[in-house]
């Protein structure tokens, strides 16, 4: 038994490689024979499906799912921050409660409802408030994605100030200071780190969001550019890096190499979606990494 | 600081103009702060509600035992429950018992070296891997290497890998609250560090993972990404074969999966029927959630240390 115990436990460091290795493996001929850095990372031409010129051009992509995130969490960590301190630091006993149980019950509707609610309520809602042509665009997908990551960055923010101790507290409260100066001149500095740690999770969460961000964004390979601040336009249909796999890799063929080994150019749409699936997995890895070494960085001072 | 207006009236412990200002902005404070958690709250309530009155109206014994007809226009939404139910309990068969076992691992056995920290950082990374991401490994791995096709096998194996993460994080919770005394008091007995674990770690501990398997339960019921391109299927006729209708390397409708077809890809779709069918996969998982949560709320009350 115990060696079981053992196998399992070593079992999340093999997924994890495995996840990387698989994805991988179907997306190795598309870097082999046709990945072009430049065009990847500064094209917005995304033209898979083209007879004649193919081009494999995420820049758009990118910026779609940079643009969700941005707006998302423009929204969710200043509200998350808020709400995590009002629930560790004004409230006690059953409205406590009430509030934490709230927010698991946010954090357990699902992705495809949350998208069905943007379709469905939000995107008439928008073309009502706004005169937008489509209610499907950064700003319905970047509220949904802020809705579903509040959760993350308030419990994660909540066990920050939680891990704060006691005697700061009451030290700063016999100096006389209010509970907001209590809040703003220790707890917030003293937190700061697993409060850092609480938005780059949500970040994260934001970036991999898929179904509801699928259903939500409109559809349209495009650039949300404006030459006004804020930079990008909140009323642009976009397309992000996760729902461009959802998107097509139903429609993509998956294709076998010919004898000698290469793949027909048609083979590429297909494995260039898992290449997004790396980039995506490297981004995630990179976010929750630094996100664990800035919760370290305060538990070695502390 | 030494002359304060408001020790006029001889008390020098009164209200000055400095505590007046404190106060206000204490007020102000929680104020905001609050209006901000209030708000995360109104969206929720008012989206629930929402969703309740609108598919109300079409939720009735026959939407949920009927099949789907006239092209999803008509009829009920059996088969792709059923669907999610097997997707539910094939993906808890491969989630749950890894899971608990490498809590198990990572809160009795694991020592604090590079290598379990490694371990945490890889439960930590699984956790924020984005669902499409699942999906593609899915394919990867279980639809074309391991040969399984599109299948509730290949689907299943994906969602309990996905739901790994929460069933750990849950055990390992669970587990760090029996208090270490428990576990001396067993080894000054002369027991192993597994007959402790079984005898009185485990029995004490039991609800506490109970709450993160149904937790897991909760997730794949909802999760759509990860079942899209491995086994989940637009529409498959089941009428009649009872509850054994789909085997393990067929494909099967999900509810969450048929949530997204109806709603994108359909024209023409009564709206009553969209929402019938959203309404039916939230209640399962708030049924689920409430489960989970009454059972903490109930450990809370009745802990015995």
């Amino acid at each position: 038994m115990v060696g079981w115990i053992y196998l399992c436990g070593v079992s999340s460091i093999i997924f994890v490689f495995s996840i990387f290795f698989f994805v991988f493996r179907e997306g190795a001929p598309f870097l082999r024979d046709r990945f072009d850095f430049k065009e990847f990372f500064f094209s917005p031409e995304w033209y898979p499906n083209s007879d004649l010129n193919k081009r494999y051009g995420a820049l758009a992509l990118i910026l779609g799912t940079a643009s969700v995130t941005l707006f998302a969490m423009l929204i969710a960590v200043p509200f998350g921050l808020g709400a995590a301190i009002f629930i560790s630091e004004f409230c006690a006993g059953k409205f406590k409660e009430a509030l934490k149980i709230t927010i698991e019950i946010l954090a357990a509707i699902p992705s495809v409802v949350w998208g069905f609610i943007g379709l469905m309520v939000m995107s008439p809602l928008i073309i009502w408030a706004t005169g937008a042509p489509v209610g499907l665009n950064v700003l319905n997908g970047g509220i949904v994605v802020a809705l579903m990551s509040l959760p993350v960055i308030v419990s994660i923010s909540e066990d920050a100030l939680k891990a704060v101790p006691d005697t700061f507290r009451e030290a700063a409260l016999a100096l006389g200071a209010t509970r907001w100066q209590v809040i703003y001149k220790v707890l917030l500095p003293a937190a700061k780190n697993g409060l850092l740690a609480a938005a780059l999770l949500g970040v994260g969460r934001a970036v991999g969001e898929t179904m509801a961000v699928y259903m939500t964004t409109g559809h349209s390979v495009n650039i949300p550019f404006d030459s006004r601040f804020p930079l990008f336009h909140p009323l642009q249909s976009v397309r992000t890096l996760t729902a461009t796999i959802a998107a097509e890799l139903g429609e993509a063929p998956h294709l076998h190499p010919d004898p000698s080994g290469n793949y027909p150019p048609e083979a590429h749409h297909y494995q260039v979606l898992f290449v997004i699936g790396i980039l995506l997995f490297a981004i995630t890895f990179a976010i929750n990494l630094t996100a664990d070494l800035v919760v370290k960085g305060i538990r070695r001072k502390g | 600081m030494s002359q304060e207006p408001a020790m006029k009236d001889g008390n020098p412990f009164g209200e000055t103009d400095l505590i007046r200002k404190k106060m206000r902005a204490e007020a102000a404070a929680r104020l905001l702060f609050g209006a901000m958690a209030v708000l995360m709250v109104i969206p929720l309530l008012s989206i629930l509600l929402y969703l309740f009155y609108k598919g109300w109206p079409i939720l009735s014994w026959q939407f949920i035992a009927d099949v789907p007809r006239h092209n999803m226009k008509e009829g009920g939404i059996w088969p792709a429950i059923l669907g999610t139910i097997y997707l539910i309990f094939f993906s808890l068969c491969a989630s749950a018992p890894i899971g608990v076992l490498a809590g198990i691992y990572l809160n009795e056995f694991a020592r604090d070296n590079w290598f379990n920290r490694a371990v945490n950082l890889a439960v930590l990374n699984l956790a924020g891997v984005p669902s499409i991401v699942y999906a593609l490994f899915g394919v990867g791995a279980f639809v074309l290497a391991f040969g399984f096709g599109r299948s509730i096998l290949a689907a299943s194996l994906t969602l309990g890998i996905m739901n790994l993460p929460v069933t750990i994080a849950a055990t390992k919770e669970a587990l760090s609250a029996v208090p270490r005394s428990f576990r001396e008091a067993c080894w000054n007995m002369g027991a192993t560090p597994w007959q402790t674990i079984r005898t009185i770690v485990l029995p004490n501990s039991l609800s506490g993972i109970l709450t993160g398997v149904i937790l897991s339960v909760c997730r794949a019921a909802g999760e759509t990404a990860p079942i899209l391109f491995t086994g989940a299927v637009f529409f498959k006729p089941i009428e009649g074969k009872g509850l054994f209708a789909y085997g393990l390397f067929d494909q099967c409708m999900a509810l969450s999966y048929h949530l997204l077809t109806v709603s994108t890809q359909l024209q023409g779709v009564p709206e009553a029927l969209l929402y019938g069918t959203a309404l039916v996969l939230i209640c399962i998982v708030l049924v689920f959630n409430s489960v989970a949560v009454s059972i903490r709320v109930y450990l809370r009350s009745h802990q015995r240390w």
